[in-house]
């Protein structure tokens, strides 16, 4: 795959590729995407906007300039102002984080100057890089410094430096995550308008997406890191709604499927601190519209959820042959659970045949 | 209208300032937004449980700090009121002796903003309405935007084309479940209009308290009918 270096949620050309339950493989336009739902299925969507979580700053008693990235946070409570944090020394996203110096010593007690805002280190979470820290100050003070001085977490992929609005997808809602729930960027409001018009329902929850690569592999292994979410009643409404009628949900991102597995599609909020891989039993999502993922990330362990191990191996190939675009910016996959729909196919069956897949 | 949560454009002065007042007091949570940190500040003092945040509509590099700030401090948004609003050119001017840069301005404040803002806003409103009563985006609007007034040509264009969009956002939306209003409050004791008209005897003019408590009449008409 290549890397998709222009930061252009939604590119005309963006690509498709489909795994249907039996593991057939299919390639089409992302724009054709709601053609492979039917009535009665239910698309769940992250709406968590993202934070402007890098803060360049210095670490007060050694004077050192540093790069902090806000990676987790256990509540979305405004005046919970206490994160986990990776630590950067000097230099920015220009320099692959696997390159980037170490910060100087980090130690509990020790004071950060970011912008207009101060941070102590509370703990350290087990690695020279990663600390627990605390904005001090009101909230809605912090909040201001962390909106006017915080840039999005950059990607040395990419061809420019991203702002806000390059990482809100057009659903954004409440500012939790660390990184974009970027599968959404998939989505505008004429997709809503198009799955409201095919009776395909739409719902969303909120994760605190989590920091998605520290640079540093003992850290990456931890990764992904506890996240708080909410599952709306009116979502959890339609999840039970939808499987009563044996419509199939549709997950967008392995966000939404952290949470609804977690949650068991239960409204209310919890932290999302499971794992997701070969080995977990699917409670609730029936498919998942995500990135292109590389079988060295953890996303894709995610994915081994959904198909055999011997069907994504041949996606991946299909990927690398067709020359797919892989990151935040690039292209999608949806990828159907490996059992069969639970209903007989309806008139709606029409949707099937007309499809690439030709199922 | 208990624990509705509600942001107000150039919510320091004239009609924003008696709308942060009216909604505390109908037990809305308020975040408010204007231009100048010591008004903001000194405002949020005055009404303990409001949130002040410092920005401009105008720019377009606020706009997603200030949507930011709204939902972290609100925890979400279920009544975006656009009322930040520029006259243009001060003194009023003739189109023709309009600058350039003034009709750019009123354009930018009175249409632009309100754009970005309620696009950024849009995933926390749709949300809104997905979950509870409905959402709704209130539009300041004036009679100028109807009738041609010489002299207030940027004003007018702009309150025009933002009373156009209320209505286009309300068709696109409907299914959505958010409601577009554009409500002209009438001729008003501001800043805004003393800029304006600086020889206008204050008392032919409504007072802005009194438009504030319509337009929150307005605000639970719509919601509670869109509840029932």
């Amino acid at each position: 795959m290549i890397a998709a270096r222009h930061p252009v949620q939604r590119p005309r050309d963006a690509r498709l590729l489909v795994i249907n339950w039996q593991g057939a493989i299919a390639h089409a336009a992302r724009s054709s995407l709601a053609d492979f739902l039917e009535a009665g299925d239910l698309v769940i969507a992250n709406d968590a906007a993202t934070l402007p979580a890098s803060l360049h700053g210095v670490h007060l008693p050694s004077g050192a300039p540093i790069e902090v990235r806000l990676a987790g946070r256990s509540s979305f409570a405004r005046e919970h102002l206490r994160f986990s944090a990776v630590v950067f020394g000097a230099g920015d996203w220009r320099t692959r984080t696997e390159d980037r110096p170490q910060p100087p010593p980090l130690v509990p007690g020790d004071r950060l100057a970011l912008g207009p805002l101060v941070a102590i280190v509370e703990r350290m979470l087990g690695h020279k890089r990663l600390v627990a820290l605390k904005f001090e100050g009101p909230p809605d003070t912090v909040w201001a410094g962390v909106a006017r001085h915080g840039r999005p977490i950059q990607y040395a992929y990419l061809d420019r430096t991203l702002a806000l609005w390059d990482v809100w997808s057009p659903i954004a809602a409440l500012p939790v995550a660390f990184e974009p729930p970027s599968a959404g960027f998939a989505l505008d409001w004429r997709f809503l308008e198009t799955l409201r018009a095919r009776g395909v329902e739409f719902a969303t929850i909120t994760l605190a997406a989590g920091i998605s690569s520290t640079g540093e592999p003992a850290l990456d292994a931890r990764l992904p890191f506890d996240e708080p979410y909410r599952v709306p009643a009116a979502t959890a409404s339609s999840i039970r709604r939808t499987k009563t009628k044996g419509g199939r949900i549709v997950a967008v991102g392995t966000t939404v499927v952290r949470a609804l597995e977690h949650s068991g599609g239960h409204p209310g909020t919890g932290v999302a601190n499971q794992r997701v891989g070969p080995r977990t039993r699917l409670r609730v999502v029936d498919a998942i519209l995500s990135g292109t993922h590389e079988p060295h990330e953890s996303h894709y362990q995610l994915l081994r959820a959904f198909q055999h191990d011997d069907v994504l191996a041949e996606a991946g190939a299909a990927l690398e042959a067709s020359k797919y675009r892989t990151h935040e910016f690039g292209d999608s996959v949806l990828i159907f659970f490996h059992r069969p729909p639970r209903r007989m196919p309806s008139r709606r069956h029409v949707y099937r045949e007309r499809s690439p897949l030709g199922a | 209208m208990n624990h509705l949560k509600v942001a107000i454009t150039g919510g320091t002065s004239g009609l924003g300032l008696a709308l942060v007042r009216e909604l505390c007091q109908r037990g809305c949570r308020v975040a408010f937004v204007a231009r100048t940190c010591e008004s903001v500040d000194r405002i949020a003092h005055n009404h303990p449980g409001t949130h002040g945040i410092v920005g401009d509509v105008a720019r377009k590099e606020d706009i997603h700090p200030t949507a930011l700030q709204i939902t972290a401090a609100l925890g979400g948004l279920d009544v975006l009121v656009n009322n930040a609003s520029s006259l243009g050119p001060t003194p009023l001017a003739l189109l023709g002796d309009t600058e350039c840069e003034d009709f750019a301005l009123a354009l930018e404040t009175n249409v632009l903003g309100p754009f970005r803002l309620t696009k950024a806003l849009l995933g926390a409103l749709t949300a809104s309405a997905r979950e509870g009563p409905g959402a709704l985006v209130l539009n300041i609007s004036s009679d100028a935007a109807i009738n041609a007034y010489p002299q207030w040509g940027a004003y007018g264009v702009s309150k025009a084309a933002l009373r156009h969009m209320s209505a286009i956002w309300g068709e696109e939306l409907a299914a959505q479940g958010v409601r577009f209003l554009s409500i002209d409050p009438g001729d008003m004791d501001t800043p805004l209009h003393a800029l304006a008209v600086p020889d206008a005897d204050p008392a032919t003019l409504k007072r802005p308290d009194a438009a504030a408590r319509e337009l929150a009449d307005a605000i639970s008409a719509t919601l509670v009918r869109e509840h029932a």
